[in-house]
Formats: C-alpha cells, sequence, structure tokens
C-alpha cells in the first residue's frame, strides 16, 4: 500500500460535535451515554445519542434526502473545518478526482420505518415519506455526492459493524491505482428501531451503561455517530494511515471465532502492510462492544499478540456502539491519540475479565503516541483493522 | 484518467428464474435454446447445513448459487479468493418485515431475520460456507451498484495481483416499500476476475477497464430481446450487457456511471493478438 495523509478528520458523537468535544470527553472520563429516551416503544437501556439532529437547519435544497441519518452526517460535515477541507480538495483535484468511499449499517432505514408506522389508508407511504433517495441504503453516500459537490465514484461499503473502517482500504486501494487523487471515508448510523429491537432480541443490549471487559458485563449500548476523513497522497497530516487488514472468520453470523481466527489474521495482515512489528503499537483502540462473547475472544487475542506496555481500550462506554460508524469514530481517536499524546481509558472497567492481558487500560494516560491501531468486527465475522502512525516512513 | 485495470474473466456465474444457469442463459441468447416458460424454484445453496439452507433467504441462496458455480468454472478454491458483493437494496423482504414489526411489535422481532438483514449477509453466509478468511465486502451505490462492486473487484485484484470473486445480485420488492423501491424477480451473477498475466495471456475473455471522468453519454444500455423478455425487471438488471457480451463471445465497449460525473468504461476482448 502507499501511506495516505489524513488531512482532515472529525467526529460527532454522543458526547458532543466535533473532535475538541470528543476528547475532553475521553480526557475528563464523561460518557455521552444516556437513558433510553428514543424509542417510542420502552426498551430499558441507555443510548449515545447526538444532541443537535432535531433542531439542525435543513436547506431546501437537501429536500429529497431528508432524514436522520443525512441530518446527522449534515451536523458532522460542518465540525472540524471539514467542509471547508473538502472544499479545497475539490479545487485542488477537480470534482471528479475526489472519491467518496462511505459506510454505514443501516444508513436511512429509520426513515423506512416511520414510513410503515404512517401508512395511508390505502397501506401506502405517507406523501412526505414518498421520496426514493431515503428509502435506499445508499441514501447516504448519495446525499454526500450532494452535500460535498464531489463527482469521482461515490459507494456505500455496508459490512455491519467494520463499514467505516473498510472504507479505509477501500479508498487506499483506489488511489494507489490512480483512480483518485483523493478520498473522503468516514460512516454516519442513526439509532433506529431496527437496531434497538433487533439487538434486543439478540439480547445482546445492557441494561446498564456498557462495561467493556468487565467481568460483570452484561451487553452493549447503542449509539449513533458521524465521523468522515479526507485522504490524500501527500499534504499537512496530524498522522498517516499507513495500514489495513481485512479479513473473514468463516464461523458465525453473529459470533465471533471463539480463538479469534478473524481477529488474528487482519491484525497481521494490518501490521505487515504496515512493515512494524507488534511491539511498535502504542495505542490500539479494541472495538470492545461489551457483549460478553466480544471481549472475551478481542482481550485474548490482544493478550497473546501484544506486549504488557501497548495501552489498549475501548471506548464505547463513552460514544455506545455506533455501528456501521464505529470505524472511523475510532479511527478519529487514534488520530486525537497520536496528535495529543493521549491513550484514552475504558469507562466502567472496574474489575477486566481473566481473559485481558496488562494491555487492557481502565484509565487513560499522558504518553507519546508514534502508531495507534483500531480494530472493527461487523456481523458475517467481518473484520477490519487500521493503523495509523505520526509519520509516513517507516 | 486512470491507467486500464486488467483482468481475465475465468469463472462466471448467472441465475434468475428463467434463465436458471450461466449454460442455459447462453442458448438462449445464441437461439438454441428458449426460455423456460416456467420459472425455475429457487435454488438451494449445497455449501450452508440442512437448517440453514432452508432458512436462507433469497438474496443469500441465490448469491451463494452463481458464486459457487463462478468459483467452479474458474477451477479456483472459494477459500483463496477474497470477494466482493453488491447489491442495490439488501434484503428487500427482511426489510419489509424489519419495517412492519417495529410499527406494531418491536418486542416480538425475529434475531435470525434481524442478523439476516445486513447488508453482508451473503458474504458473510459465503465465507462461513466455505470456510473462507479472506477479505470479503459488501456495498451498494445504487443505480450505480454494479459497476461501484464491479469498480471494487477490479481494484483489489489488480491492486493485490490476486482472482477476486465478484456477486452481484438483487430481488423482488414487496408490501409498501414496493411503491418506492421497485424491483421485480430475482436475478444474481458472479465473475472471478484474474489479474495475473498467465490468465490474461490465456485464451477466453479479458475486459480493460478506465474510470473517466464524465458521465454515460446515451440511456440504459439494449438487451437482446432472448433476454431482454427472459430476465425481469430486476435493480441488478444493469449486469445484463457485460454478461450478454460475455456469452456471444462478441468485443463490446460497456459504460456505466460509478458518481455525479465519472464513469467506469469497459472494453470486453475475446483474442489476444
Amino acid at each position: 500500500m502507499i501511506p495516505l495523509a489524513v488531512t482532515a478528520f472529525t467526529a460527532t458523537t454522543a458526547a458532543g460535535a466535533g473532535n475538541e468535544a470528543l476528547l475532553a470527553a475521553l480526557v475528563e472520563e464523561r460518557s455521552g451515554l444516556r437513558e433510553n429516551d428514543f424509542t417510542a416503544q420502552p426498551l430499558p437501556t441507555w443510548i449515545g445519542r447526538v444532541a443537535g439532529i432535531e433542531g439542525l437547519a435543513w436547506p431546501s435544497r437537501f429536500a429529497p434526502w431528508e432524514c436522520r441519518n443525512n441530518r446527522l452526517a449534515w451536523l458532522g460535515l460542518q465540525a472540524d473545518g471539514f467542509l471547508e477541507a473538502v472544499q479545497h480538495a475539490r479545487e485542488r483535484y477537480g470534482a471528479g478526482r475526489v472519491a467518496i468511499v462511505i459506510g454505514t449499517s443501516t444508513s436511512s432505514i429509520g426513515a423506512t420505518e416511520e414510513a410503515y408506522a404512517r401508512l395511508d389508508a390505502d397501506g401506502r407511504f405517507p406523501p412526505d415519506l414518498r421520496r426514493a433517495a431515503v428509502h435506499t441504503p445508499h441514501s447516504l453516500g448519495d446525499f454526500l455526492a450532494q452535500a460535498l459537490q464531489l463527482d469521482g465514484p461515490c459507494v456505500t461499503v455496508a459490512t455491519a459493524c467494520s463499514s467505516s473502517a473498510k472504507v479505509f482500504a477501500q479508498a487506499e486501494r483506489l488511489i494507489r491505482l490512480g483512480i483518485a487523487d483523493a478520498a473522503v471515508v468516514g460512516g454516519v448510523d442513526t439509532l433506529c428501531g431496527s437496531v434497538l429491537f433487533g439487538f434486543n432480541s439478540l439480547e445482546l443490549v445492557s441494561r446498564q451503561p456498557c462495561r467493556p471487559f468487565d467481568v460483570a458485563r452484561n451487553g452493549i449500548s447503542l449509539g449513533e455517530a458521524a465521523g468522515f476523513a479526507l485522504l490524500e497522497r501527500d499534504g499537512p497530516a496530524a498522522a498517516w494511515l499507513v495500514g489495513h487488514g481485512e479479513s473473514s472468520d468463516a464461523h458465525h453470523m453473529s459470533s465471533p471465532h471463539p480463538e479469534g481466527l478473524g481477529a488474528r489474521l487482519a491484525i497481521e495482515a494490518a501490521l505487515a502492510r504496515a512493515g512494524l512489528a507488534a511491539a511498535s503499537v502504542d495505542y490500539i483502540n479494541l472495538h470492545g462492544t461489551a457483549s460478553q462473547k466480544n471481549d472475551e475472544v478481542e482481550g485474548a487475542v490482544i493478550a497473546s499478540l501484544f506486549p504488557p506496555q501497548a495501552a489498549a481500550s475501548s471506548t464505547k462506554g463513552w460514544t455506545g456502539h455506533t455501528l456501521g460508524a464505529a470505524g472511523v469514530i475510532e479511527a478519529v481517536i487514534c488520530l486525537l491519540a497520536i496528535r495529543e499524546g493521549f491513550r484514552p481509558g475504558t469507562l466502567n472497567l472496574e474489575n477486566p475479565d481473566p481473559a485481558c492481558g496488562p494491555q487492557v487500560r481502565a484509565h487513560g494516560d499522558r504518553a507519546p503516541v508514534n502508531v495507534a491501531m483500531t480494530e472493527s468486527f461487523g456481523f458475517g465475522g467481518n473484520n477490519c483493522v487500521l493503523i495509523f502512525s505520526r509519520q509516513a516512513a517507516r | 484518467m486512470s491507467a486500464p485495470l486488467e483482468v481475465a474473466v475465468v469463472g462466471i456465474g448467472f441465475w434468475s428464474p428463467r434463465l436458471p444457469g450461466w449454460q442455459l442463459a447462453r442458448e438462449v441468447l445464441s437461439g438454441a435454446a428458449v426460455a423456460p416458460a416456467t420459472p425455475a424454484a429457487r435454488v438451494a445453496p449445497a455449501m450452508l447445513a440442512p437448517t440453514e439452507r432452508r432458512r436462507a433467504p433469497d438474496t443469500v441462496a441465490i448469491a451463494l448459487e452463481v458464486a459457487a458455480r463462478a468459483c467452479e468454472m474458474a477451477g479456483m478454491d472459494p477459500r483463496a479468493l477474497a470477494s466482493v458483493f453488491a447489491s442495490t437494496h439488501g434484503d428487500l423482504p427482511i426489510n419489509d418485515y424489519m419495517c412492519s414489526t417495529l410499527a406494531t411489535t418491536p418486542a416480538l422481532c425475529s434475531p435470525t431475520k434481524f442478523h439476516n438483514s445486513v447488508h453482508n449477509a451473503a458474504s458473510g453466509y459465503w465465507t462461513i460456507g466455505t470456510g473462507c478468511v479472506q477479505p470479503s465486502t459488501a456495498l451498494t451505490a445504487w443505480h450505480n451498484t454494479f459497476a461501484a462492486g464491479l469498480l471494487e473487484a477490479l481494484v483489489q485484484a489488480v491492486a493485490e495481483s490476486a482472482p477476486v470473486l465478484y456477486v452481484a445480485y438483487d430481488v423482488a420488492s414487496c408490501g409498501p416499500l414496493a411503491q418506492v423501491t421497485p424491483s421485480e424477480g430475482l436475478l444474481a451473477v458472479a465473475l472471478v476476475l484474474d489479474p495475473r498475466p498467465a490468465a490474461l495471456h490465456a485464451a477466453g475473455a479479458r475486459l480493460e477497464c478506465t474510470v473517466q471522468p464524465q458521465r454515460v453519454a446515451d440511456g440504459a444500455q439494449r438487451l437482446p430481446p432472448a433476454w431482454d423478455l427472459a430476465l425481469p425487471d430486476n435493480a441488478m438488471r444493469p449486469c445484463a450487457p457485460l454478461f450478454a457480451a460475455l456469452a456471444t463471445a462478441e468485443d463490446a465497449r460497456l459504460c456505466w456511471n460509478l458518481g455525479v460525473g465519472s464513469m467506469l468504461s469497459v472494453d470486453v476482448r475475446h483474442d489476444r493478438e
């Protein structure tokens, strides 16, 4: 692969809009989770809900794309000068030479859910929701092409919870082969009935705020988020994408491989691509959903592959599990770790699972971070690991 | 414009109820056979365990069928291939089920339907069914889905100098969703694309592909009448002209949009000078 400069990046989560709000929450160990106030029917759980989505002014030119997920995307694009950075890239390279590779798990399905809840007497969608652009899983990508005025290849990756990690790998290949000069990558997923009641049906939802890697953990907290990054061959960058690794578990649709086979393969592929040894990774952002199985398997994989001084943590206690947006949000946390020299801890972790090694940290610390890695594992046994480095060169 | 991406087509899979299989589809196109009047029964993916085979949604069943046939033709072990799965809409009947259930009795949502609702369900079942630990992805680009998936498969093949399995499929829409998201019948196609010199120099079809900063000039690409009548008005129909060119072994230039101002141009070639 070729190292790519991450010339702009941003995250909007339950911890707040933009990178500074997220960083402050991470440093102050302040969770963004709240008791579920989203579903009409009661569901006792905690959620990572983003403030300000409903009240956001919606430009009339985007009327066909209006829905919660695209609103969150638009909110997220406003932060950290991201829109301006994309505009500069558009002017520098031409609109047709900037690709959009975006991840989502449920895209705008919330709008389809709403249409089904408000069918008219003839069983048809209500007139205000007869908009095809919000009933396609590509709604997010289609909206971003409009919002960012980009003409290049535009695609939505939907591999559940690894979606917005895999977009970095796909964009790297497009730039390496000269299909694009730059790419907007990222992911947006919003709270909706499908995921809240769907994960509930799998008995994976906790009634309390999630406690990743704790012996007493009892499930996930769902969240919503928007995150974006601008990838270029060169440019002023806080950090570079230097490695990516993808794999499949070949085991089960909704349960990880018991020995973490796919996770190991993805980690090894990412390290090999980066030309780095495991010992050179300073911070690892874990998938760490706080489900029984994931944390047990992932904790053991990290304990066996990395030296004790590598600091590893799950940040789901701040944001909730943001599904198709988790990859990019946790990539942004890695980029902030490198930029700020701060390694976040794991919120709500009191008694670590015995499967974990000393790598999994409860509390954050200040330390130089040259190399940071993030893990994303999705349904279908779909895995992706990304590595970022302060330097482009090995 | 980028340098051309060049691959050999070493495996093909094709399935639709009135063109159930690549061999028959070719014969219908050449006039050697007529499309059966009675649509074929849905295929059952042999690689899945019996309970999963029975419960597998149509999306998974047709995707796994064409994927297996393409690997067979290529003479390649599926476990060695990275894969790209593309579907315009994903599993529309499951979306209809989820949205109907959520509107009435959300607490009764089926856990199996939920985990099968992910866009990468077919990709997941394929890797589980074959025991493949290689990377697999799932994507959509709405009207541009077939081309977006083909581009990703081409790019992976050329970037990694290794063959890639590409699978594209859509199913029929149903329920209230069908008013805004139309798609009829079943259609699934698969290709094994090999970028290695030995494959490029062997007899058979090659694709030379470029991405160009312009939109496709005219509208839908025409299909030969024998296929036009036999294929349903399915969201994956934009794939058909490529398979018609492969079936007739005729050289062709085909274009599909990839974005607001970019397109994939594919030269299908059948001879090597």
